[in-house]
């Protein structure tokens, strides 16, 4: 695992240097370039110098510093950039993993439990149908609908128009309103957050629901189920206490990979709804060729999807007593 | 009084439908999905003969509305958006293709190698495997795409990079599975080289769940070029990918049919291989659950 | 011992199961008439697909949904096959236990068997959870668990197969039913063990007045347990009676030779005899007797007509070829 993670960071190093446009060029501008002094001292500023294994060493060592270099763009340590914009994606992220997470298992159980019913086919054309479209594009429409034509819902962005945000406490816009006292603001932001976490968590209940529905189905033709029934219970408890608990455990894997699928749509869902989150911030470092930015997003993305799996392992080990136990 | 249909019924003197044959509504998806595909596979050959307008030029007023005269209206530059749309075809599903193969190809030869032979083989290119998909697919797909620059060639790189582990992965399984069965050990007692093994009888075996993983994959690759020409990584404008033609949709929020008919366009696709790849697997996989 | 009432428990008369699968249709169960009584332990042997199993599973409702049943059933006069779905889910578990041949997956794997006897019993009584519990550790000593109140925590991985089939009897007699059906109780179990746990289930007959519908396709189980033996063929059955005059004088032609297909442990060096040929694919409707094919006394009218139970002795018998020589068989014992 540890081998993993210094392979994370190379690869993140190596696409960063990858780049064969001169990123000095963003730097100090094209008619700086021929200024030795100049561009001596920006490269030793953005750490340039030196051959690539060189620059190699000096990455690994300010990364164990903790330091992500400097942006281009913003011209901030990107580490400070990615903490500060770190509270408006988890805010969206946690929104998703709720709605889908509830959305999903419930969705899935229900279409199980009326297989080959109409029911049954409406959600899973449901699920498909959220596996079949780009996220940006499902975004686009339900702003156009439920916003731009019926007015149900407010536009993009985290704030209404023209609003200061709270005090900067936690970062999360809902949380520090509360703890400014300013309820309206609060609830302004929570429903602000409805549409985008909606659309995050689609793709996401989707294949939640496929697969928990899978799995019940699955699990449905056990022996024990029968021994269930046998035993004189009603269907809905055998559903409820004997299915749907081993059922579930086979969800807990795709758990991990449904964050980085997360992480992945909250790119998308970011830019269309102007959240400024770190999603939005990975879009703009690399139209810009912001590498220091770039490297910074994907080392943090790479580590992010590592904490997710292994908590994906550990919530498994607990769940199944099988592991527990042993 | 029971509605849940899982819970066992007797039937009485009444036979009920078999539970082994295919339900006429899977079968009237994947025809459906055969005649979109077709569909689309011909707009790819043909479009240039039949289509209503060029895909580049200046046809009408800007910003109309759906018509007769242009069936999904014009856009900012006063294109016809339908002309467009099906143009887009010829740059999003080719390259979408070339992705899926070129990740099969080197997936399959990586992964049954490491599956094969085993040992420094198989860590290295597992280690690979590992690294490539502990990034969430798109952040590295950006990131291959920034570094190598805009446009749909390099976008075609990034994705291959992206995608071919998990065909590695798939394969190396297939190939470990098989390799310890009784037939191929006869084959390498009776002295067949390695290479004849692995041709003739491994990869045979190996191959149905690669197939079946591709054409359901399709469908997210042309998402995924579809995504990175949105955020402006792969074509870029003026070319007509259905990507790049929502991003000017999104910029042109209220004339809703820019962005609209692009996006349709993607879903049919997906949809399309989607049930090809289901249909698929119910044919060829013989473990596959009734 | 045996018939210690005369109504019958649990009859069964003209059973048949269809199971439609791809390509047309299994009739596995054709006809099948079988009365137990009160007390009374009742073997239903035959071979794989005989569809003994699929019987049993259809009187408790129990079989997949591709499945038809026509006929009778009738528990102390209770019709099972039309009962409504309330009446039949008070019957599993209350009037009727049954148990099945592979413990491991038969129980949930992720509870604890404590809760899961102690569901049998909140089921069918009324009683609160705590007291289940209770009844459920109660149940556990009943059936010769060792340790049973400090294991009735653990989980079905953490216990032996002969374990496991105890709580799966311990579940079944919960709510004291009428009769145990067991479906191949120790056919997933070692020697040792199956000869434990068919010591419990005679004790537990005894102490309870218990019926018992044991189906098996092992003679050994038979002769230890049962009062009466049910044997079956394709779908029907063969030969009924008591369990002495199958073992000594049996009539069927099919019986005879199972009987003398054991391997003897008196007689080390004499070869096996099985019975040639093998048993019918149950898709087609076979003309005559289904044993016909495989039978050494066979005779022209054997394939044309479908023999029908008759008496004999105590017996019932389904042959046309009527008596049987009885110096064939060399069942002594």
């Amino acid at each position: 695992m540890p081998l993993l993670l210094l392979g994370i960071v190379t690869i993140a190093f190596c696409i960063s240097r990858l780049i064969p446009a001169n990123p000095l060029v963003a730097i100090v501008g094209e008619r700086s370039l021929n200024n030795a002094k100049v561009v001596a001292a920006a490269k030793t500023r953005w750490g340039l110098n030196g051959s690539l294994p060189e620059q190699y060493l000096v990455y690994i060592k300010n990364l164990l510093k903790g330091d992500l270099g400097t942006s281009f763009r913003t011209r901030q340590p990107v580490t400070h950039d990615l903490l500060h914009r770190l509270p408006a994606t988890l805010e969206l992220a946690a929104g998703a993993l709720l709605i889908g997470g509830v959305g999903g298992v419930a969705l899935g159980a229900y279409a199980a439990s009326k297989k080959d019913q109409p029911a049954d086919h409406i959600s899973r054309g449901f699920s498909l149908l959220g596996s079949s479209l780009p996220v940006f594009w499902i975004g686009l429409v339900f702003l156009f609908v439920l916003y731009a034509r019926l007015g149900w819902f407010p536009g993009p962005g985290r704030l209404p128009p023209r609003t200061k945000p709270p005090d900067d406490v936690t970062g999360f816009y809902t949380i520090d309103s509360l703890l400014d006292g300013n309820f309206t603001l609060f609830r302004q932001c929570l429903w602000r957050l409805v549409m985008p976490c909606f659309v995050l968590g689609w793709a996401y209940m989707g294949q939640l629901s496929r697969l928990v529905r899978a799995a019940m189905l699955d699990e449905i033709n056990s022996d024990y189920v029968r021994t269930a029934r046998a035993k004189g219970l009603a269907e809905r408890l055998v559903i409820r206490r004997h299915v749907l608990r081993n059922a579930w455990l086979p969800t807990l894997t795709i758990l991990g990979f449904s964050f980085a699928q997360l992480l992945t749509a909250s790119v998308l869902t970011e830019t269309i709804f102007q959240w400024n989150g770190i999603g939005s911030y990975a879009v703009q470092a690399a139209n810009t060729l912001d590498f220091p930015a770039v490297n910074g997003v994907s080392l943090f993305a790479g580590l992010a999807f590592l904490l997710a799996n292994l908590t994906t392992d550990v919530l498994y080990a607990v769940a199944d007593p099988k592991i527990r136990l042993a | 009084m029971s509605l849940l249909s899982t819970e066992p019924r007797l039937n009485l003197d009444v036979l009920p439908r078999s539970s082994g044959t295919a339900s006429p509504w899977k079968r009237a998806t994947v025809i459906g999905g055969l005649i979109v595909a077709g569909f689309w596979f011909v707009v790819v050959f043909t479009v240039q003969w039949w289509a209503p307008y060029a895909p580049l030029e200046a046809v009408g007023k800007r910003l109309q509305g759906p018509s007769w005269h242009h069936l999904l209206g014009t856009d900012a530059l006063s294109r016809d958006v339908f002309t467009r749309t099906l143009y887009g075809a010829r740059q999003t599903l080719p390259v979408s293709l070339a992705v899926i193969l070129s990740a099969v190809t080197i997936g399959t030869t990586l992964g049954a190698a490491a599956g094969f032979i085993g040992g420094r083989v198989d860590s290295v290119v597992m280690r690979l495997v590992d690294i490539t998909l502990a990034f969430p697919p798109i952040f590295l797909a950006m990131a291959v795409a920034a570094a190598l620059g805009s446009g749909l060639r390099n976008a075609f790189f990034a994705m291959v990079i992206v995608w071919w582990p998990i065909y590695a992965r798939l394969i190396r399984g297939q190939v470990q599975a098989v390799k310890h069965r009784d037939h191929i050990q006869a084959a390498v007692s009776i002295g067949a080289t390695r290479w004849r093994i692995l041709r003739k009888h491994v990869l045979p075996m190996s191959f149905t769940p690669a197939l079946i993983n591709a054409t359901l994959d399709l469908g997210q690759v042309v998402i995924l070029t579809a995504t990175l020409s949105f955020l402006g990584l792969g074509a870029k404008p003026p070319s007509p990918e259905w990507g790049a033609m929502i991003t000017e949709g999104a910029q042109f929020f209220y004339q809703w049919w820019i962005a609209v008919a692009p996006g349709v366009a993607i879903l049919t696709v997906a949809m399309a291989f989607n049930f090809l790849g289901d249909g698929l697997r119910d044919a060829l996989d013989v473990r596959a659950k009734r | 011992m045996s018939q210690s009432s005369t109504t019958p428990l649990l009859e069964i008369r003209d059973l048949h199961v269809r199971f439609a699968v791809r390509g047309g249709q299994v009739h596995a169960v054709r006809g099948l008439d079988l009365t137990v009584h009160r007390g009374e332990v009742a073997a239903v042997v035959g071979e794989s697909g005989s569809g003994k199993s699929a019987s049993m599973l259809a009187a408790l409702g129990l079989l997949e949904v591709n499945a038809v049943a026509a006929g009778s059933v009738r528990l102390d006069g209770l019709e099972l096959l039309r009962a409504a779905p309330a009446v039949l889910r008070g019957v599993r578990g209350g009037r009727i236990g049954m148990i099945f041949q592979d413990p491991m997956t038969s129980l949930n794997p992720v509870l604890d068997i404590r809760r899961q006897i102690a569901e049998a019993v909140i089921t069918h009584q009324h009683v609160s959870p705590r007291q289940a519990e209770t009844k459920a550790v109660e149940l556990l000593e009943m059936v010769s668990f060792p340790d049973a109140e400090r294991r009735s925590r653990s989980y079905p991985h953490e216990l032996s197969g002969g374990m496991r089939q105890r709580v799966m009897i311990a579940m079944a007699l919960a709510n004291d039913p009428d009769i145990l059906i067991a479906d191949e109780p120790t056919t997933a179990l070692d020697v040792t063990v199956q000869a434990q746990i068919l010591d419990l289930l005679r004790s537990l007959r005894q102490s309870r007045d218990l019926a018992i519908v044991l189906i098996t396709h092992d003679l050994g189980v038979v002769a230890g347990l049962a009062d009466t033996v049910h044997v079956m063929y394709a779908g029907r059955i063969a030969e009924s009676g008591p369990v002495v005059d199958i073992f000594h004088r049996p009539q069927h032609p099919y019986t005879a030779g199972l009987l003398a297909s054991l391997p003897r442990l008196d007689r080390p060096d004499t070869e096996l005899t099985p019975i040639g040929g093998v048993p019918p694919r149950l898709y087609e409707e076979p003309a005559g007797c289904s044993f016909a094919p495989r039978c050494q006394y066979a005779v022209e009218s054997c394939t044309q007509a479908e023999p029908i139970l008759q008496r004999v002795n105590d017996s019932m018998v389904a042959c046309s070829v009527l008596p049987l020589v009885e110096s064939t068989t060399e069942a002594s014992r």
